[in-house]
C-alpha cells in the first residue's frame, strides 16, 4: 500500500475535488471548486485569508463535510469516509501537537494506535526522528521546544503513517521570516525523499511560488485559475490573479484590429494606439482589460528606439519608492497612473538618476501586456498605490 | 513618595472581618477554659475529649461513606455531562440541559432540602444513608461539570482532530488524548465534590434519618446540647480538612504538563 513514485500516475488526479461546496450558515465557503491533483507533486491553494483554503484542506481530510460533490483518492470515493480512514495526513495551523506527551510519542501516535509491533514503532520513530533532525530532542514535551521543532515533530507524526496525500494548513505562517525560509527548503526536501503528494495551503505567494509544482489561486471560495507557478505569473487570467500575485497595472480599452492574427491594436483612451500579443478569440470592436507587470516596463530619461512592437509612452514621475534591491517608479501618462520596476536608480555612475516629477520615457513589448479574461474593478484595490491621488478611495488594507 | 496606607487598612480591617470568627473559634479549641470567657492556657484537651466520643467517630465514618460514594458518582456523571454540554453547545436541549445543571449552584439550599425531602417521602424511600448520598449527588455533579465544563472551554480541539487524523477512532482519541488532557480538572471537580459533600448541612439535615447523622449535624446537635470547647476542636479539624481539599483543587485546576500518558 506505500506510494511509490515508481508507477506511473493514474488518468486525471490521485486526490480530485469534484463540484465541491460547503457553506457555514450564510457564508458559502466553498462554491462549486474542481480540482484534479497530481500523484507526487506539490499542489498549492494559494488565496486571501477567509477564502475557503482550510475549510478545502478539512473536506480532505474528513473533517467537514461537503454539501455537494465527491471526494475521490487514488480512483476511490472517499466522501463519506471519517478522518480515521482516510489515507491522508495533516500538518495543522497550530501543529497540534499533544502536549501531554514526548515528541518520541507523538511521532509514534499513528502506529500506536495502528496496533503496530512495538519493534517496527521503535524502528520507524528511530527513521523519523532522523530524517527531521530531531533524534536528540526526542524525550523533551512539546512546550519544551522552539516553533520550528514543534514543526519537525508535526511533520514527523504526519508522516510516520506513510499517508497517500500530506495535507499542509499555512505551516510556516507562525515562523519568522529566516526560519520559514529553512523550512520551506526542508519541507522541498523532505517531499523529494518521501514522494508524497502534497497539498499546500498558504496566502503567502512567496512560498506558493518557490514551492509548488502547480498552484490554484482561489478566491471568496472560487478557483480563479491552475497552473505551474510560470503560467500563473505570467499569464494571469483573471484581474484578481494578475493583482493578487505579484503586482500590476490595468489598462483598459478596446480592439481596432488584428495584425498577423498575433498581434492586435488596442485604443485606449488617452494614450496612442498600444500592440498586445493576442492569442485569444478577440475580435475588433471587443472591450479588453491588460494587465502589464511592473518590471515588464522600462523607463528611462532617453527616448528608446522604436519597434513595431513597442509602446513608447512619454511619462511624468509622481512618485519613487526605493525597495532595497529595487526602485519603483509610479508614473503619469494621459490619465492613467503605471508603475514600474527597475533594478537599479541608474546604471552608469555618471547617470542622473530619474527623482520625482522628471519628464521620461516607459515602453515595454507588445508580448508583454497580457489580455485578462476576466476583470473585476475592486480587484485594482490589490494594488498598493501611493495615496496621492485623492479621488481614489484609500482601500489598500484588504492586501492580505 | 509615600504610598497612601489607606489600602492596607481596608485590607486589613475587611480580613479581620472576615476571618476574626474563625480565628476566635480556633483559638478557644485550644484553650484550656471551659466556657471560653478568658485565656487559662493552652491545651489539647478537647481534642482528646474528641477522640473518645463514640458519636463523634460514628458521624465522621458516616460523613466519608457518603463523601466518597457522592463524590465517585457525581465526578462520573458531571463529567459526561460536561462533555455533553461542551459537544453540542449549540443545540437547544443542550441549553436546556445546561440550565438544569447550573440551577443547583444558585438555588437556595433550603429549598432544595425541603423539594428533595418531598419527593423521598412521596416515593416511599426511607430516609438516612440513601436518600444522603442521593441528594449530595443532585448538587455535587452540577459542580464537577462546571469545573470540567471550564477546562473543556479551553481545550485545543485541534489535537483531537490531530488523533482522528492519525488514525485514532473516537473512543481511542478519548483515551489516549481527551481524557489524560482534562485529567486535572476532574480531579478537581472531585475534590471540590468532596468538601462540599462533607462540609453540607442544610440539604442533609432535611434528608437526614435517624442513625445517618453527619459531622455537620452532630455539630449542630452538640450546641444544642451544649459543649462549645468541644466544637471548636471538631469544627477546627473539619476546617483544616476543607482547606486543604480546597488548596489541592486549585493546585490542579492550573494547567499543567507533568504526567505522561
Ligand atoms: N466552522 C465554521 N463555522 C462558520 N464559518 C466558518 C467555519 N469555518 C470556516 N468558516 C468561514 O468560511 C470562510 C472560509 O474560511 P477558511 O476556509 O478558514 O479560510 P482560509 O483558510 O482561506 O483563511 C471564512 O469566511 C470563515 O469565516
Ligand atoms: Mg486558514
Amino acid at each position: 500500500m506505500t506510494p511509490s513514485a515508481a508507477g506511473p500516475a493514474p488518468p486525471g488526479g490521485f486526490l480530485e475535488f469534484q463540484n465541491i461546496s460547503k457553506r457555514f450558515g450564510t457564508i458559502q465557503a466553498v462554491e462549486g471548486v474542481s480540482l484534479e491533483i497530481r500523484k507526487g507533486e506539490i499542489f498549492s491553494l494559494l488565496g486571501p485569508s477567509g477564502c475557503g483554503k482550510t475549510t478545502m484542506l478539512r473536506l480532505a481530510a474528513g473533517f467537514e463535510q461537503p454539501d455537494a460533490g465527491r471526494i475521490i483518492l487514488d480512483g476511490r470515493d472517499i466522501t463519506d469516509l471519517p478522518p480515521n480512514k482516510r489515507r491522508i495526513n495533516t500538518i495543522f495551523q497550530s501543529y497540534a501537537l499533544f502536549p501531554h506527551m514526548t515528541v518520541r510519542d507523538n511521532i509514534a501516535y499513528g502506529l500506536r494506535v495502528a496496533k503496530k509491533p512495538k519493534s517496527e514503532i521503535e524502528a520507524e520513530v528511530e527513521k523519523m526522528l532522523h530524517l527531521v533532525r530531531m533524534t536528540d530532542q526526542a524525550g523533551k514535551k512539546p512546550d519544551q521546544l522552539s516553533g520550528g521543532q514543534k514543526q519537525r515533530v508535526a511533520i514527523a507524526r504526519a508522516l510516520i503513517n506513510k499517508p497517500s496525500v500530506l495535507l499542509l494548513d499555512e505551516p510556516l505562517a507562525a515562523l519568522d521570516l529566516k526560519l520559514r525560509q529553512r523550512m520551506l527548503i526542508e519541507l522541498d526536501l523532505i517531499h523529494d525523499e518521501v514522494g508524497l503528494t502534497f497539498l499546500y495551503v498558504t496566502h503567502d505567494q512567496g512560498e506558493a511560488m518557490s514551492l509548488s509544482d502547480r498552484i490554484a489561486v482561489m478566491e471568496k471560495g472560487r478557483i480563479e485559475q491552475v497552473g505551474t507557478p510560470a503560467e500563473i505569473y505570467e499569464a494571469p487570467r483573471t484581474s484578481f490573479v494578475a493583482a493578487f500575485i505579484g503586482d500590476t497595472n490595468f489598462l483598459e480599452g478596446e480592439v481596432v484590429d488584428i495584425q498577423d492574427g498575433e498581434y492586435s491594436r488596442l485604443r485606449i483612451e488617452g494614450l496612442p494606439e498600444i500592440v498586445c500579443f493576442n492569442d485569444k478569440t478577440i475580435r475588433p470592436g471587443n472591450s479588453v482589460f491588460l494587465s502589464i507587470r511592473p518590471e515588464k516596463v522600462h523607463i528611462s530619461r532617453d527616448r528608446p528606439e522604436e519597434s513595431r512592437l513597442r509602446n513608447i509612452l512619454p511619462a511624468k514621475v509622481e512618485d519613487v519608492i526605493y525597495l532595497g534591491s529595487m526602485t519603483k517608479y509610479w508614473v503619469r501618462t494621459g490619465d492613467h497612473r503605471i508603475q514600474a520596476l527597475r533594478q537599479h536608480a541608474r546604471i552608469f555612475l555618471d547617470e542622473k538618476p530619474i527623482r520625482w516629477k522628471d519628464e521620461v520615457w516607459i515602453w515595454w513589448h507588445g508580448d508583454d501586456g497580457f489580455m485578462l479574461e476576466r476583470y473585476r474593478e475592486r480587484d485594482e484595490s490589490l494594488i498598493a498605490a501611493p495615496p496621492q491621488n485623492l479621488e481614489e478611495s484609500p482601500e489598500d488594507e484588504d492586501k492580505g | 513618595m509615600r504610598r497612601s496606607r489607606f489600602p492596607f487598612i481596608v485590607t486589613v480591617a475587611a480580613l479581620l472581618f472576615l476571618y476574626l470568627p474563625i480565628l476566635v473559634l480556633v483559638v478557644n479549641s485550644f484553650n484550656a477554659s471551659r466556657f471560653g470567657g478568658g485565656w487559662r492556657g493552652f491545651s489539647l484537651v478537647w481534642y482528646i475529649r474528641l477522640f473518645h466520643e463514640p458519636a463523634i467517630w460514628q458521624a465522621a465514618r458516616t460523613t466519608l461513606i457518603i463523601a466518597l460514594s457522592a463524590t465517585a458518582v457525581s465526578v462520573i456523571l458531571g463529567t459526561t455531562a460536561a462533555l455533553a454540554l461542551h459537544r453540542y453547545s449549540k443545540s437547544r436541549l443542550q441549553r436546556a440541559h445546561f440550565a438544569l445543571i447550573y440551577m443547583p449552584l444558585v438555588m437556595p439550599e433550603i429549598l432544595m432540602g425541603i423539594s428533595l425531602l418531598m419527593l423521598f417521602v412521596s416515593a416511599g424511600l426511607p430516609l438516612g444513608l440513601g436518600t444522603i448520598f442521593l441528594a449530595h449527588v443532585t448538587f455535587c455533579l452540577s459542580f464537577v461539570a462546571m469545573v470540567v465544563l471550564a477546562r473543556l472551554q479551553d481545550f485545543d480541539e485541534s489535537v483531537i482532530e490531530a488523533s482522528r487524523d492519525l488514525g485514532a477512532g473516537g473512543w481511542t482519541t478519548f483515551r489516549k488524548i481527551r481524557l489524560p488532557l482534562l485529567w486535572p480538572g476532574i480531579l478537581a471537580g472531585g475534590l471540590l465534590a468532596f468538601t462540599l459533600s462533607v462540609d453540607d448541612f442544610v440539604i442533609t439535615f432535611f434528608v437526614a434519618g435517624p442513625g445517618s447523622t453527619t459531622l455537620p449535624i452532630r455539630i449542630y446537635s452538640m450546641i444544642k446540647h451544649g459543649s462549645p470547647p468541644l466544637i471548636n476542636a471538631l469544627s477546627t479539624i473539619l476546617l483544616v480538612l476543607t482547606f486543604a481539599a480546597v488548596a489541592l483543587s486549585q493546585r490542579l485546576s492550573r494547567p499543567k504538563t507533568k504526567e505522561a500518558a
